[in-house]
């Protein structure tokens, strides 16, 4: 009678073994499985993307179907300046407001502007695009980059503000007290003490929202719109990298499609080199008291 | 100051102009807007419940295949591999997938996923569209799991070490470790992510427009082609002549704003509380 128990108690921890076993394979398995996507991305566009890019590629303007040859000059152009604009209204905006999080976050007021942050974060792009649209599109009657611009930096402004907040957190209080108790006066503590020492952390929010926006479509469809012309003038329709790759991608044409390739190969250099940029800044100069 | 007030002044201003811009289209469509099924601008009739319809449909179908393989991920990362080369690349690779760009997705959808999809529709006898709501769910699945997965992740090891290994001392293998104990007690946490990447689902426009098909009729047909609130809105938004046409596309975007805040919202709150409880 006792051997019987012995025999089936090991074999019912053996059974639960298997099943740990199997359990842990599962898991490593789906896994690899959720990473698919991501390995595909990366062999494709580099494999066909990095054919596709030649001097001229980067240089040209678009050219008509049934040409072979052309590029995408006015995009990476489009896209830089679209960047720059967004860049220039979001950085200071986001930063302001994430030195006040931080500041006086606990306040009514601090309350109330935590939620709006957060809920910014969480509105679909394309509603950002339609409300760029009504702002600024449809006073001025056309399609501009700056509206673009301006969509872009209202998705960009709560990366920046919470990333801006999370750092200057972590700035110990004692540098705050020393400064204070020196006499120094507190917006000159926020500039000369508080800032400096979150420099890393706001970069790295910075380079995380550029990033995203980079990458944006649905808010430029109607608001900078696309143009196949050269263009620096951010009060006319502009080109941009997702944009482009959106309409040839979509396109039946074999040399658009190429065009598409190449132009993803270039944006996901763009954003991929600022993560890991991000991720560099973020190890280095990470703040240490 | 400056700052709060800047913020919550802009979010006010995005509702209210959503709100004003939509007024023709509010008036007009009154509240059968949200129950009729029509959408045709050519007799000005415009009804948002195929879109919506579309919208959980893409959404939750994602969110299922997500969720499963977002929390294998979470388990590999926060349990079985916290540290080491291994560890470190996954948690990269997780990163980087975050990172890629919708339309890249897109890109890739239509050039595997809708091939894929054409193969086994053709298998199974069903019109081979190729596109559709199983292929933008499936897509959206991929471009949502690293949310739910990085957070998954910090609520996992949020778990006290002790619990644990109570648990493996009183004989529990780790798998049923992982069930009794690290799962259950991260629970709300992980669902309060899983929540965010559904408000993440629910608004993500390109990758979608470019596989789902754009069909704008009433479907529960998940092999077949449908559309979503916001794919809608970046195919028709910049034809749309007439108030009315443009205050219903506005009007949509105003209902996706508040169905996706509103799960934000609530998704907040659960992973603030589990962050607190701790």
């Amino acid at each position: 009678m006792p051997m019987d128990v012995k025999a089936t108690g090991a074999a019912a921890v053996n059974a639960r073994l298997r099943k740990d076993l199997g359990f842990r394979g599962l898991v490593l398995v789906l896994s690899l499985v959720a990473t698919i996507p991501l390995l595909l991305i990366l062999i494709f566009i580099i494999v066909r993307g990095a054919s596709s890019i030649n001097w001229q590629f980067l240089t040209e303007l678009p050219k008509p179907i049934g040409e072979s040859g052309g590029g995408i000059s006015n995009a990476i152009v489009g896209t830089i300046l679209l960047i720059l604009v967004a860049t220039v209204v979001s950085v200071p905006l986001g930063v302001i407001a994430g030195i006040f999080l931080a500041e006086s976050g606990k306040t009514r007021l601090g309350t109330v502007a935590r939620l709006s942050v957060e809920t910014l974060m969480g509105i679909p792009s394309i509603v950002i695009g339609i409300v760029a649209y009504v702002w600024v599109v449809r006073p001025m009657g056309h399609f501009s980059g700056l509206s673009g611009g301006l969509a872009l930096a209202m998705i960009m402004l709560p990366v920046i503000t919470l990333s801006t907040e999370e750092t200057l957190r972590m700035v110990p209080v004692s540098l705050r007290e020393a400064a204070l108790a020196l006499g120094v006066s507190y917006p000159r503590t926020i500039m000369k003490v508080i800032l400096p020492a979150g420099m890393s952390g706001i970069v790295t929010g910075v380079l995380l929202a550029v990033a995203r926006g980079a990458g944006e479509t649905a808010p430029l469809l109607f608001t900078s719109f696309g143009s196949p012309f050269m263009t620096v003038d951010i009060f006319k329709p502009m080109s941009s990298l997702p944009q482009i790759i959106f309409y040839y991608a979509t396109s039946p044409y074999p040399e658009w499609q190429t065009l598409a390739w190449g132009a993803s190969f270039v944006l996901l250099v763009i954003v991929l080199a600022l993560n890991i940029v991000t991720k560099l800044v973020t190890s280095r100069w990470k703040i240490q008291f | 100051m400056l700052g709060g007030i800047v913020v919550s002044v802009l979010l006010l201003a995005i509702f209210l102009s959503l709100l004003l811009s939509s007024r023709p289209a509010l008036v007009a469509n009154g509240l059968r807007f949200l129950t009729g099924t029509e959408w045709n601008p050519v007799n000005d009739s415009f009804h948002a419940l195929p879109f919506v319809v579309g919208t959980l449909l893409t959404s939750f179908l994602a969110l299922i295949i997500a969720t499963i393989l977002s929390l294998a991920l979470a388990i590999l990362m926060g349990e079985y591999f916290r540290t080491g080369p291994f560890a470190s690349i996954m948690r990269t690779a997780v990163e980087l997938l975050a990172g890629i760009p919708s339309v890249v997705y897109g890109f890739i959808g239509l050039f595997f996923l809708v091939p894929a999809v054409r193969a086994l529709q053709l298998a199974l006898g069903v019109p081979p569209y190729g596109v559709g709501i199983l292929t933008s769910s499936i897509l959206l699945a991929f471009m949502i799991l690293p949310y739910s997965a990085s957070i998954g992740r910090e609520m996992i090891t949020l778990v006290p070490a002790d619990l644990k290994e109570a648990a493996l001392s009183l004989g529990a293998t780790p798998s049923e470790t992982i069930w009794k104990i690290t799962l259950p007690y991260a629970r709300s946490g992980i669902l309060g992510g899983i929540l965010l990447s559904l408000g993440r689902a629910m608004g993500e426009t390109m990758a979608v427009t470019m596989v789902i098909g754009n069909s704008n009729g009433l479907t529960f047909d998940l092999l077949g082609p449908g559309n979503t609130m916001a794919s809608l809105i970046a195919n028709e938004f910049s034809e749309a002549a007439g108030d009315v046409y443009l205050g219903s596309l506005i009007e949509i975007a105003l209902l996706l704003f508040v169905i996706s805040t509103l799960i934000n919202i609530v998704g907040k709150i659960v992973i603030t509380r589990m962050a607190e409880g701790t």
